[in-house]
């Protein structure tokens, strides 16, 4: 549907056992934008991001992808999504090529053979496509992860420290992937990440939360004049130890 | 709308063979790169099917009914071997889903319940069959018993028990789903409860009277009672196999509605990210 946000997360609450794990987040991401999730362990930030892939249902408030209300309608929108986080991993004794075409094939992706050559010179998996996945580097493990995310070129994708355990030249190589992909694609990515470097590059928005709520949300730029700090590591050190208010003001 | 994918508006109950068959083509991978797997398929139905058959011989040629009774032992065996592999088949195509924590990739493709669920359906089957037909062609070599030679009535033994095997997978399933791996013993040995209670091995009117009447509660029953009547009275017994149809459809939609429910709650406690312990 023209016009429909990609992603819209209204007074959005998960209690699990009487503690609040999400605590009323509310906020809209539009089409086209990269958006980083920042946020200490505990945050709230992978359930946020369970909840938006309609794989944990909330407690109360809504979220929509795409106009699909979830997880109630969650089968309207999920071939136009996927997501990579640390917490799932692809069957390592399947060849690379192997999985994307399993996933590929649940996704419903045409002229597969085709794609999974795309990806593999995108991502420079060509050579590992037939090695089995389990006997691959975790660097070469997580761009496989990254090509199962983007098997179905997704509109919406959602990605929990998508660099981690790769190394500086891979990891800004994938982040510049990432960023051309949404560039070229107008796909919406909501990207939950420890690393500030990388938030601070890839992304024009920045939801910073704190023990399930939302504790700031603005554009690097903003975030820095705001709270006066050259980096955002120290803006989320700011907020993390609880200075974030008096610094704020 | 992405131009990779192809244009589909889908309703949440659209059943895709495509994806069903990605999921068996997913388990095929598997079992093709791992002969262990594949070894341990037949090991079991094997030593089973041996270790029985020749106490069945011994005891035939010791007792009279017995040597009226001839490949009752071997007979029940292999239906057991039906049921407890079957389920067995099932649960193990979604242990090695978390064991390789995957099932949060699944989980958020579009791949519907009731197609995960089928996919695991053919793939029991399709191990079943790696496992079991090799065994039955030993039991004809080495004992004379010929499970085939039941004809028409081996049918309907095995899709009852086929249905039975299922239904038990689809709920442990969904148990595993729910509470973790903390869970998987179920799928190892829940079938075991039923082995005493179904009356594998002897007839119901050996149980005490009071136990009677929760082993005609159990499906398998009727299919053991069946292939008793058949290979020591030489009768076959339509009414115990339609019997057994019906209570398997209600545990068979018992199962499912269990699994759904299960899922339900998964989501609702937030353990399909969290697929450990």
């Amino acid at each position: 549907m023209p016009g429909t946000p990609p992603i819209t997360v209204e007074r959005l609450v998960k209690i699990y056992k009487a503690i609040p794990a999400v605590d009323g987040i509310s906020f809209t991401l539009k089409p086209g934008s990269i958006t980083g999730l920042l946020g200490g362990n505990g945050a709230g930030k992978t359930t946020t991001i369970a909840m938006i892939m309609g794989l944990t249902t909330p407690t109360s408030g809504r979220v929509t992808v795409l106009g699909a209300d979830m997880p109630r309608e969650r089968y309207r929108v999920l071939h136009r999504m996927n997501f990579e986080s640390p917490y799932v991993e692809v069957p390592m004794r399947l060849t690379v090529r192997q999985n994307l075409t399993v996933f590929g094939k649940l996704y419903g992706v045409e002229d597969l053979r085709g794609r999974i050559s795309e990806l593999g010179r995108q991502l420079d998996l060509t050579d590992l496509l037939d090695r089995p996945t389990g006997r691959l580097s975790a660097g070469q493990k997580t761009r496989v992860s990254l090509a199962k995310a983007l098997i179905n070129n997704p509109d919406v994708l959602l990605l929990d420290e998508p660099t981690a355990s790769l190394d500086p030249d891979t990891a800004d190589w994938v982040r510049a992937h990432l960023q051309s992909y949404c560039r070229e694609r107008q796909a919406t990515l909501l990207l939950a990440s420890h690393n500030m470097a990388e938030v601070e590059r890839l992304c024009e928005r920045v939801i910073i939360m704190k023990r399930g709520r939302i504790e700031d949300d603005d554009t690097p730029a903003k975030l820095l004049a705001r709270y006066g700090r050259r980096t955002l590591e120290e803006v989320f050190l700011d907020v993390a130890r609880g200075v974030a208010s008096e610094a704020a003001q | 709308m992405s131009r990779t994918v192809s244009a589909r508006t889908e309703s949440a109950y659209a059943i895709s063979p495509q994806r069903i068959g990605a999921m068996m083509l997913r388990y095929w991978y598997l079992l093709r790169s791992s002969w262990p797997r594949l070894l341990d398929l037949v090991y079991w139905p094997t030593v089973q099917m041996v270790t029985w058959g020749f106490l069945q011989y011994y005891i035939t040629s010791n007792a009279g009914f017995f040597a009226r009774a001839g490949g009752t032992f071997i007979g029940a065996v292999l239906l057991w071997d039906i049921l407890f592999r079957g389920q067995l088949g099932f649960s193990i195509s979604f242990l090695e889903e978390m064991w390789s924590r995957n099932i949060g990739n699944l989980m958020m493709s579009p791949l519907r319940p009731i197609e995960f669920i089928a996919a695991l359906m053919v793939m029991s089957v399709v191990r079943l069959s790696i496992g079991a037909v090799p065994v039955t062609f030993l039991a004809i070599g080495f004992f004379g018993f010929n499970l085939y030679g039941l004809g028409l009535a081996l049918v309907a033994f095995f899709f009852n028990l086929m249905l039975t095997s299922w239904a038990i997978g689809i709920f442990v399933s969904g148990l595993i789903l729910r509470n973790g791996m903390g869970a998987e013993n179920f799928a190892w040995s829940i079938m075991f409860v039923f082995m005493p209670l179904t009356c594998v091995y002897y007839p119901v009117t050996t149980l005490p009277a009071w136990l009677q009447p929760l082993a005609w509660v159990l499906p398998p029953t009727y299919v053991f009672e069946g292939m008793r009547a058949l290979l020591i009275q030489k009768v076959f017994r339509g009414d115990l196999m339609l019997d057994a149809l019906g209570l398997n459809v209600v545990l068979f939609a018992a199962g499912v509605f269990g699994f759904l429910k299960l899922l339900q709650s998964a989501r609702r406690h937030g353990s399909l990210l969290q697929s450990g312990e």
